[in-house]
């Protein structure tokens, strides 16, 4: 029987590995996989509380996420196209306009 | 063919020679340019004469023929002094009347022969398809000036005749003098223009037209209906006006100076322009307007006192002139003296006459004067010359008929205008005994001087230049024959005014009665004289003459030294006289440097206070945009910097955070993020 405990650990452990993802690799194509899986992550929690508390909200809300993060993909990866015109790079080291 | 009705082809024909010769006349043959340009004349004469002989053939009263080609200006309502509103309306018309009838036979006819001369004279010179052109261009507004039927008509020909005149003096432009010359003749003239346009608008607005005829018409009937008067300021204003014009066309004092250096210009133009045609423009403008000067006594007596002087200054310096030219430039002066003289004491008809004859023996002297300098390869120096006579003969003889003819010999045509002139001088109403004392002075000093030309020149030893004599020779027959006719005009011009008191009928004078028919003026009866006094006076005047033929004769002929011995007695008038009585130091002196002083006065107020206040301006400007721009480099721009290099160092520490590493900032919320769950979790109790 898989208990609700056991997806908030998956959830957990997906989250971890997508926010270690974001903050040590270099490549941003990468930095935005490891955001979807973040993002993924969240909908297990949402799934999970869902079924848990027997309300169809969360599920909902599933979708709108999932429908927000297809969107956000669009946007980053024409960012991340339009960045590469430029620079000709993937290494988000060498995108530093904000540094002072 | 009806002649009268084409007379406005006279002045066409030159008109297109010059068109032609001035366009083409550099690629066509010599030959072919001076065919050109006599021919044109030529035809003008022949147009001239028909004319003339059919005028000849009209009713003594209708002998005035005006052809209106168009209307010329037809310009705005013009008050006039008589309160009348006029028109300014000019047409473009001709007129032939007896007096044009003279100057245009003239004209065209001693310009013809003038024009075949100089087909022979200016074989060897540079730029003779322009010489050409210049002349038939003179012919054109000659024939514009005395064939026009108003003032403006005839002050167009009179400025076309200043230009060729200034134009042909400087033909011979690469030489300094010339350039000189003519610049000299070009601006005297103007002085006189000057006088003469101010006429002619006063003639405007005081009769309401230019045309001759009108003006005329309307001055005899204001004398009829008592509108006019005799001595008003108004026509002696109008009448020294045009006068001053005259001066300076006819070289008269003071504006005289001009023509002596004219001399310059080839010696053809010297017979055409400056002796026989253009210089008479004045005695015609003011023969033509004789009834303003009916009008205006005091201004007949200017008139008369400008052209006595005017005669006997130009013949005392005659006397003592060295350069052939100049002695007939300093005669042709003295004549037109005489025409004046004539003029101003009523005798229109006589200064006319003396016009006429003048033209034939003045045009032969100095054309005989140009074969002289032909033969003698471009002398003028008669000291230089001596014993032509055999070597030239022709042209020898020609000037001998001359010679007699402007000394007044009787039976030639000098004898009679200037016996004319003088009788009319002492006898008219306006004459004076003075006047003909200095009149027939000046006949005496005539004969001198033109027998001292003529036996310097062909009498006595040769003082010829060795390498020239050999060269002399006969000049070619395109020069000669005009010569010979000109002889025989000289000899035969004076009879159609064979004078009354020889029993004659005095043609000339009748003729002309139309034109210078008396207004209705009260005037004192003319004291009566008989033939006998008038044949006395004329005597007289011939011994004056003969007087100062035989001084020549004894003093030049006859091997003596009674020149220089006079010369050196009378050292201070001989140097004056040798230098033109100083008048040109003196004009130069009172107004030509003057005028240059001015000049130099303003050019230093432009250099200095004109151009001083540009570049102190400009100076300032500098000096005030570099204090500018260091004010804008040193406070405006330091006050920027200073505001952005104090953030910029304050800022620093600050700034460090800044490290421009995405995942820095990513790191720094989440641990943000994690904070904020602790506190959640831990914190709240």
């Amino acid at each position: 029987m898989v208990a609700t405990h056991h997806y908030l650990i998956l959830a957990a452990a997906l989250f971890t590995i997508g926010v270690i993802g974001v903050l040590t690799r270099r490549n941003i194509l990468v930095i935005l996989m490891s955001i979807e899986l973040m993002m993924n992550a969240v909908n297990i929690n949402l799934i999970a509380f869902s079924n848990h508390l027997q309300q169809v909200t969360g599920q909902i809300f599933a979708i709108f996420v999932i429908t927000v993060a297809a969107a956000e993909a669009a946007v980053g990866l024409g960012i991340v196209i339009a960045m590469f015109k430029n620079k000709e790079t993937m290494n988000i080291n060498e995108i530093d306009l904000m540094k002072w | 063919m009806n002649f009268l009705d084409y007379i406005w082809l006279i002045p066409l024909f030159p008109a297109i020679g010059f068109v032609v010769n001035g366009l083409i006349g550099k690629r066509i043959s010599k030959t072919a340019v001076g065919v050109i340009a006599s021919g044109a004349v030529l035809i003008s004469f022949i147009f001239a004469l028909g004319a003339v002989l059919q005028l000849i053939g009209l009713e003594e009263g209708a002998r005035s023929h005006v052809v209106k080609l168009y209307e010329w200006i037809n310009a705005g309502p013009a008050l006039l002094k008589s309160g009348e509103v006029g028109r300014f309306v000019v047409n473009w018309s001709y007129m032939l009347d007896p007096l044009s009838a003279v100057m245009v036979l003239v004209v065209t006819g001693i310009g013809f022969l003038i024009h075949v001369y100089s087909t022979g004279y200016m074989h060897e010179e540079d730029g003779f398809y322009r010489f050409f052109a210049y002349l038939n261009l003179f012919m054109f507004s000659m024939l514009t000036l005395i064939l026009g039927s108003n003032y403006l008509m005839m002050f167009i020909g009179w400025e076309g005749v200043g230009l060729c005149s200034y134009l042909l003096i400087g033909y011979y432009f690469t030489k300094r003098s010339a350039g000189d010359a003519a610049k000299k003749a070009f601006v005297v003239n103007r002085i006189g223009d000057w006088g003469l346009s101010i006429g002619i608008m006063l003639i405007f607005v005081w009769f309401g037209s230019l045309e001759f005829t009108v003006v005329g018409e309307r001055i005899r009937e204001g004398v009829m209906a008592g509108q006019f008067h005799v001595s008003d300021p108004v026509f002696i204003t109008i009448a020294l006006a045009l006068f001053v014009g005259a001066t300076g066309k006819s070289a008269q004092i003071p504006l005289f100076v001009w023509l002596p250096d004219a001399m310059e210009g080839p010696t053809p133009v010297s017979a055409l322009i400056h002796a026989a045609t253009m210089v008479t423009a004045g005695v015609y403008m003011v023969a033509r307007s004789n009834w303003i000067y009916q009008l205006a006594p005091q201004a007949m007596l200017v008139v008369a006192i400008v052209g006595a002087l005017t005669a006997f200054f130009a013949a005392t310096i005659g006397i003592v002139q060295n350069d052939i030219k100049r002695v007939l430039a300093y005669s042709t002066v003295s004549q037109l003296g005489y025409m004046f003289l004539a003029l101003g004491v009523g005798a229109f008809a006589a200064g006319i006459f003396h016009l006429m004859t003048h033209a034939f023996f003045k045009a032969l002297l100095f054309l005989g004067s140009g074969s002289v300098i032909h033969a003698m390869h471009h002398e003028q120096d008669m000291r230089k010359m001596g014993a032509l006579r055999k070597k030239i003969p022709t042209t020898f003889w020609t000037m001998a008929v001359g010679t007699l003819a402007i000394a007044g010999t009787p039976g030639l045509a000098g004898f009679f205008s200037k016996d004319e002139i003088l009788w009319k001088a002492f006898s008219s109403n306006q004459g004076h005994v003075v006047l003909w004392l200095i009149g027939a002075a000046v006949a005496g000093m005539t004969a001198f001087y033109m027998f001292r030309l003529l036996f310097m020149t062909f009498y006595g030893e040769s003082r010829v230049d060795p390498h020239v004599e050999h060269h002399i020779h006969e000049s070619p027959r395109s020069m000669t024959v005009p010569l010979i006719v000109l002889a025989i005009g000289s000899i035969l011009a004076g009879y159609i005014g064979f004078p009354l008191w020889l029993g004659g009928t005095n043609a000339f004078e009748h003729w002309l009665e139309p034109v210078f028919e008396p207004l209705p003026i009260p005037v004192a009866p003319p004291v009566e004289y008989s033939h006998l006094a008038e044949a006395g006076m004329a005597a007289l005047s011939v011994a004056i003459a003969f007087a100062g033929f035989f001084l020549a004769y004894t003093t030049y002929y006859k091997k003596s030294d009674r020149a220089e011995r006079t010369a050196a007695r009378f050292r201070g008038l001989y140097r004056a006289l040798l230098n033109k009585w100083y008048v040109d130091e003196i004009y130069d002196a009172l107004f030509v440097n003057r005028a240059k002083d001015t000049g130099v006065g303003l050019w230093r107020f432009d250099a200095r206070i004109v151009d001083g206040t540009v570049n102190g301006t400009a100076w300032t400007t500098i000096r005030s945009a570099l204090g500018s721009n260091w004010w804008d480099r040193w406070i405006v721009d330091g006050l920027v910097r200073f505001v952005g290099g104090f953030i910029k160092t304050s800022s620093w520490p600050i700034r460090l955070i800044e490290t421009g590493y995405t995942q820095n900032y990513a790191l720094v919320m989440i641990l943000g993020v994690l904070i904020f769950i602790g506190y959640v979790l831990w914190g709240t109790p």
